[in-house]
């Protein structure tokens, strides 16, 4: 099953200097890629540099900053293919930032009819 | 527990109880869907009511249920697919190969993948029990929400959404690997255990005991007991259910009001469960593999082994407890263990115990801690400070028959000078309170 590893973790909370954070990211993307399960992944620019679009009986409404004011933003994903919920709780669990944020699982849907054209 | 109207549909739920849970369990893990096994299932149980009514029981029920039940699941599948615009939406479940051939054998291996399932630790502790209850125990959502005191309606909603995030968010239907096995075994004992104490001292309402609860419970754990005999904390479970349980009749007088451990009519105490719970017991605690729940069990057992109140062996309970609060320490085993140290040594000595769990507030919502407070008090002759204890407890205390005990007891400290010149016997109120679990968090 392919599974959304979303990243949640508040700004400027982590007390690990930078470099350390950094080389904890990459040898946690490293340990992904040669399981063999990587599908994609991707970092998000910061939520303060957001713009929410709506549109309302036809006019285009636009908002500076975020859908949803929260202390944990969204700041990433990894995107991994493995065989249950409980491998995905594992990979989970093993990303840097699930000491300090939050690492919320989602299961991806296929078979969908909009999934079809993008063959 | 009422057994929802149709007198064969109530014969069928309780007496092919273990077929439901295996019929689902086993559908269960070869779909993948517990929705899509619990319909198949459900199906064929409506089949054996009008065949078994009409034809008589088969001799093999179960074999029976299994095989009707497999075919409505194929015929199930079949139609599905039919208007399924992509067959690749069921990638992964075997019976997509659906073969017309049943499957053979009932495994305990698929039971046990059910149970994990149901107890899996990424579903809420309330969303927990009530899937095991209704596809483990096999009781009605009506019975379940009864006996928790929910609307039907938002237990139903509960159990639907459990049972799409697990098929949706790929749960599986397996006993967990080695690793994994011994913390999420713990996971399962934590869901039977709290069944066990919603059913033995109701957390709101007005009975104090729901003992079909506690049977329920107790039948869930003989059912991991048969199927995972090795483990000596699923048996001590079971033990400590069976001990804790064996007392149901003495502990309510006739009007529902609640009778504690040293005014109980030990004569009226199961002796038949006693003797299994410690049979059980003694089985597991000769594998030499301790841990909370045997230990438990063996201070439930040394109780049910007492002739009278005044002649427990309270210096090896207080041991125990001092066992457990090593092994898993925490405010409520303290508070038992301040309980037993006051019995053995004297009421100044389980002060002491409950003086620095008192000062940490973390209980402070526990009417079972005030309760021994005050009895503690009370034994020291300090009747004043007993009585506030007493309308500590009172307060804090949900269970309405307890609650009037517990009024009793402070209007009888405030009547007396000193608690302790009453000539009764030193008592311990809450001794009978199983730890633990604290908190059902079921509530309406």
């Amino acid at each position: 099953m392919k599974y959304a590893l979303l990243i949640y973790s508040a700004p400027d909370t982590s007390e690990r200097p930078y470099a350390e954070a950094r080389e904890a990211w990459v040898d946690y993307a490293r340990a992904v890629k040669e399981a063999g399960i990587l599908l994609g992944a991707e970092q998000l620019a910061e939520t303060d540099t957001a713009t929410s679009v709506r549109v309302r009986g036809g006019q285009r409404l636009l908002t500076d900053g975020p859908f949803l004011e929260t202390k944990e933003h969204l700041g990433g994903f990894f995107l991994i293919d493995v065989p249950d919920l409980d491998t995905a709780l594992d990979w989970a669990a093993r990303m840097p930032h699930a000491a300090s944020g939050t690492a919320e699982v989602r299961a991806v849907r296929t078979g969908m009819a909009w999934q079809a054209v993008l063959g | 527990m009422d057994t929802d109207g149709d007198p064969v549909a109530g014969v069928l739920e309780h007496a092919y109880r273990d077929e439901w849970s295996a019929v689902v369990a086993t559908l269960a893990r070869r779909l993948g869907d517990l929705q899509a096994a619990e319909d198949a299932a459900a199906e064929a149980f409506a089949a054996a009511a009008r065949v078994w009514a009409r034809d008589g029981t088969p001799p093999n029920p179960g074999g029976w249920l299994m095989t009707t039940a497999w075919r409505k699941a194929v015929d199930q599948l079949r139609g599905k697919r039919a208007i399924a615009v992509d067959p690749q939406q069921f990638p992964d479940t075997g019976a997509a190969s659906a073969s017309d051939a049943p499957p053979v054998t009932v495994g305990g291996d698929d039971q046990l993948g059910l149970v994990f399932a149901c107890c899996h630790p990424a579903l809420a502790l309330e969303v927990r029990v009530a899937l095991t209850l209704r596809f483990v125990a096999g009781l009605t959502t009506r019975q379940i929400a009864a006996a928790f005191v929910l609307p039907e309606a938002t237990l139903a909603q509960r159990l639907v959404r459990a049972k799409r995030k697990i098929s949706e968010s790929g749960i599986r239907f397996e006993v967990p690997g080695p690793d994994a096995l011994a913390g999420r075994l713990d996971g399962v004992h934590a869901v039977v255990y709290l069944v066990f104490n919603e059913g033995y001292a109701a957390s709101g309402g007005e009975q104090l005991i729901h003992a079909d609860l506690c049977e329920e419970a107790i039948w869930l754990g003989r059912l991991l007991h048969r199927l995972l005999p090795e483990d000596t904390e699923t048996a001590g479970l079971v033990a400590l259910m069976l001990l804790h349980h064996s007392r149901a009749a003495a502990r309510q007088d006739p009007d529902g009001g609640a009778v504690l451990l040293a005014d109980q009519d030990r004569a009226r105490w199961d002796a038949a469960l006693i003797a299994d719970g410690t049979a059980i017991l003694d089985a597991a605690v000769a594998r030499r593999r301790p841990g909370p729940y045997q230990i438990e069990a063996a201070i439930a057992a040394l109780h049910a082994a007492a002739d009278s109140f005044e002649a427990t062996d309270w210096p090896q309970i207080a041991a125990l407890y001092g066992t457990l609060a090593r092994l898993s320490p925490s405010p409520v085993v303290e508070v038992n263990r301040a309980v037993a140290v006051g019995m053995a040594d004297g009421p100044h000595a389980g002060l002491a115990i409950l003086e620095p769990v008192l000062a940490s507030g973390a209980l402070t919502g526990y009417a079972p801690l005030h309760a021994a407070h005050a009895d503690l008090l009370e034994r020291a002759g300090l009747a004043a400070e007993a009585s506030a204890a007493w309308a500590r407890a009172e307060r804090a205390m949900g269970n309405a028959a307890l609650q009037r005990e517990l009024h009793r007891r402070r209007a009888a400290t405030a009547g007396s000078e000193l608690g302790s010149r009453r000539g009764e016997p030193a008592v311990v109120r809450y001794k009978n309170f199983p730890t633990g679990v604290e908190t059902s968090g079921l509530g309406p």
